[in-house]
């Protein structure tokens, strides 16, 4: 009998203990109403965190994301209300935004890792550098206020957000093909292995015949182009952007990605942990929201316990070993 | 009794069993450790020689059996509560094969560190230091009390572990393969000073793979094999030959395997041209054949592993320094190891721990990591993976508890032999290995030629770096020596002698690499018109 890994099953025994605890908080919890919209928002952080996995398990980290997730939705603004006045299509102006969101997210991730392999600068300090600069953009961008989307196209996109395809959101689905995709990618392609050895020590890495800068600039990529995918259907559910969107995103990212069991310092990831730790964050608000026993602006405070118990769970396992 | 009998202890183990998990490891030991006496532990990689000793100084519990402490002539008392802190609190020291040293921290600061000598307030860093030099001068050592550790040579950091122990008042002072990183100059001084410590009165454990040095030094010697204990002897009851077979288990018929012939027009598979090693001035050339194993001899730090980084694209050099690299008449310039992995050749860190293998992954995961292009199209194929995996551990006969462990958890021997399987599986025709038997016991070293044997007799092509002469002799066709980063003479046929070797690695003779004379030696000029 396969003995009960504490480090893997963890994360998904809090995920269904959390998930009785809202049961029992409140009868709205199980509505499908409320299930769906836990899910749909647990996309977005999940989105970006399958990203951050990456990042980590390579032994990097990117603080910027949150702030590129604003610059590139009011980017995707700007482009679509521009584009109004030379394309009649709606829909050919929202598909050129996703292409123009997605190519921004890569070159911002490509910025991110070409400072960290090439001029050799800690990924902490070039993206706390990168997070400050694009924070800064879209404000300027915005002047201050608010991007708005128009009208026109903010009512076509929104079906992005709102729209349902069986049963469930479609920003669940991206987030479903997301995380497929990234599980493949972490434990079944060579790239996959070399993030973990490139995480786990550079040197070996290096002398097993692994590039350890492409792997690395590959990492901050593949996050720029999740906080893509995130902002492509973040967008429509507001429909505008200001110096106030995607704060504190990319903390939220992280404590999935470490609530999932992947480890800060590098060497070992797990993508299915880092959608349970998404789906734990988002479930908490949720239940605060529903119940009057802790007040909702605790929200973080709980947040805060969960990561470092589970960091705490994580590293006695480990012990016994 | 006076307090000097007093300080004389006597640690004993009995019926000593260790288990990891369901494993157990160590399978009743019965070892008494005197003071005034150095003990030698000999065994093979992995017979649980580190096992032991980090149970004797209180880093790990033991599973079943007793721990005894005699203090002066008094009765032995059985110790219960054993850990780290207790240990050294009864004065039993440990120094690590790898050092436990603050690298950032200074000399005087790391001798005292646990330890600190405490003014009313504040710490008292003169009387640190003081007493810090007042170590060092007992050792005859001229480190800087005040140098930062991360500064120092590696014989220096033991020397720093050394008085470290001094400054714990070691009773018993546990060596774990104390000599592995100095050189021959540095391991008297070191001997010596063990001989001091045993007059003192302290009982010393002492772990060597180098059976002259256990001869040299050692009073009793106690033999393990897989856990097991062989016994323990007198040391003057044994010949070095004895302890090999009671080690190993069996008559080592021949150390080295009968080398295949170099043909006598072998094809070029490598060729080096006017290479420049950074801050020197002279380049170096050389040429490896098809079937060769061609040895490379230097002292520490003389630049063969800088060299051959430099080939392989592993340390930058100035497209102007790396000269011209041809394989198999090809033009290549390694940028990156992978090109060169691609056209054949593959390269054993000596370093393997910290180049080699990830220690804190799967043993699988590790073999396959140089050649994962191998097994992986768009994803990698897991049941050729299995399949090479399970055949690399037959052919190179690695052997661990559990197929699970990480590879921090096998034995040096295992580890080397694992890091061998998974250059090799990249299918390279020229291997160059750097260091390849450091650390490692003799049954293993023995495997390990066998298998260079093997790779020649089919068609390999191999470069040899080693520190230990025998070995470059017992295995190479030729041997090139280097000397202050550059190459001081190829040498074949009758020339592959240790003195003459040792000559062109300490600089007394060398051949000049256009036919020139670079040092005024006649003998040396006749050589080098020979050679071209």
């Amino acid at each position: 009998m396969p003995k009960l890994d504490l480090k893997t099953a963890g994360p998904f025994i809090a995920l269904v203990a959390i998930f009785i605890i809202g049961v029992l908080v409140n009868d709205a919890f199980l509505s499908s109403g409320n299930l769906s919209n836990i899910l749909a928002r647990s996309s977005f952080i999940g989105i970006v965190a399958i990203g951050a996995t990456f990042v980590i398990t390579a032994g990097g980290i990117d603080l910027s994301v949150g702030s590129m997730a604003a610059f590139i939705s009011g980017c995707m603004i700007l482009l679509m209300n521009a584009l109004m006045d030379s394309i009649d299509s709606m829909v050919v102006i929202i598909i050129l935004a996703v292409i123009a969101s997605l190519g921004i997210g890569a070159v911002a991730g490509l910025i991110n890792g070409l400072l960290t392999t090439k001029a050799k600068i800690e990924a902490f300090i070039v993206t706390l550098g990168t997070m400050g600069i694009y924070r800064s953009l879209v404000t300027y961008m915005a002047d201050g206020g608010t991007l708005s989307l128009n009208f026109t196209i903010g009512d076509i996109y929104s079906e992005v957000y709102y729209g349902v395809f069986l049963g469930l959101p479609y920003p669940v689905w991206v987030f479903i093909a997301v995380a497929v995709i990234g599980y493949v990618l972490l434990n079944m392609t060579a790239f996959g292995r070399h993030c973990f050895a490139v995480g786990s020590n550079e040197s070996v890495a290096r002398f097993s015949a692994i590039h350890v800068d492409r792997v690395k600039t590959a990492t901050y990529m593949l996050q720029g182009v999740c906080v893509a995918i995130a902002t492509i259907i973040y967008v429509p559910r507001l429909g505008s952007a200001s110096g106030q969107t995607g704060i504190l995103w990319e903390l939220e990212a992280i404590a999935a990605v470490i609530i999932g069991g992947t480890v800060l310092k590098g060497g070992y990831g797990r993508i299915g942990g880092t959608v349970v730790g998404a789906l734990i964050l988002t479930l908490i608000g949720n239940i605060l929201n529903l119940t009057d026993a802790v007040s909702n602006y605790l929200n973080g405070a709980v947040q805060g316990i969960i990561v470092i118990v589970a960091v705490y769970l994580q590293r006695g396992a480990w012990r016994r070993d | 009794m006076s307090e000097e009998e007093h300080n004389i202890v006597t640690l004993s183990v009995k019926n000593l069993h260790k288990s990891f998990g369901p494993v157990e490891v160590l399978h009743g030991l019965d070892i008494t450790l005197r003071g005034g006496e150095v003990h030698a532990i000999l065994g093979e990689n992995g017979a649980g020689k580190s096992t032991l000793v980090k149970i004797l100084s209180g880093f790990e519990p033991l599973s079943s059996g007793e721990l005894l402490l005699a203090k002066g002539g008094g009765e032995a008392e059985l110790l219960t509560e054993w850990d780290n802190e207790t240990a050294e609190r009864d004065g039993v020291v440990l120094i690590h094969q790898e050092f436990n040293l603050a690298e950032q921290l200074t000399v005087a600061e790391n001798i005292f560190l646990g330890n600190e000598i405490k003014g009313r307030l504040f710490l008292n860093k003169k009387a640190m230091r003081r007493k810090a030099q007042g170590y060092l001068d007992i050792l005859r050592s001229e480190i800087d009390p005040d140098a930062a550790v991360d500064r120092l040579a590696v014989s220096a950091k033991q020397m720093v572990e050394v008085a470290k122990a001094q400054a714990k008042n070691a009773r018993v002072l546990i060596l774990d393969e104390p000599t592995a990183v100095l050189t021959q100059q540095e391991s008297q001084i070191l001997f010596e000073l063990i001989e001091r410590f045993r007059q003192d009165g302290v009982a010393i454990v002492f772990i060597s793979h180098k059976l002259e040095e256990i001869e040299q030094i050692a009073d009793m010697i106690t033999i393990l094999r897989d856990g097991e204990m062989v016994g323990s002897y007198p040391a003057s009851e044994l010949s070095k030959d004895d302890m090999a077979r009671l080690m190993v288990g069996r008559e080592l018929s021949s150390l080295f395997p009968q080398m295949p012939a170099l043909p006598n027009e072998a094809e070029v598979v490598l060729k080096v041209s006017d290479l420049l090693l950074p801050g020197n001035s002279k380049s170096s050339s050389f040429e490896l054949r098809k079937g060769e194993v061609l040895g490379f001899s230097g002292l520490v730090g003389s630049g063969r592993t800088a060299l051959m980084e430099t080939v392989l694209g592993l340390r930058k050099a100035a497209k102007a320094n790396r000269g011209t690299i041809e394989v198999r008449g090809e033009r290549a310039n390694f940028k990156q190891l992978s090109s060169a992995r691609d056209m054949g050749i593959a390269y054993l860190t000596k370093d393997r721990k910290g180049s080699g293998l990830l220690l804190e992954k799967g043993l699988s995961f590790n073999f396959s990591l140089f050649s994962l292009h191998k097994i992986s199209r768009l994803l990698i194929d897991t049941r050729s993976e299995a399949i090479a995996f399970e055949k690399a551990i037959e052919t190179f006969d690695i052997r661990m508890k559990d197929k699970s462990i990480v590879a921090g958890n096998l034995s040096g021997g295992n580890q080397q032999k694992l890091l061998l399987a998974k250059i090799l599986e990249a299918q390279p025709s020229i291997i160059i290995i750097d260091e390849p038997t450091r650390g490692i016991d003799i049954g293993t070293k023995s495997q390990i030629y066998h298998f260079i044997a093997q790779l020649i007799a089919s068609g390999h092509s191999l470069i040899l770096i080693s520190s230990d002469i025998t070995e470059i002799i017992g295995l190479s066709h030729r041997v090139a020596v280097m000397y202050h980063g550059e190459l001081s003479g190829v040498l074949e046929g009758d020339e592959l002698d240790e003195h003459e070797i040792m000559r062109y690695a300490t600089g007394l003779k060398s051949k000049s690499q256009n036919n020139k004379l670079q040092q005024n030696e006649s003998e040396t000029s006749g050589i080098s018109n020979a050679q071209a």
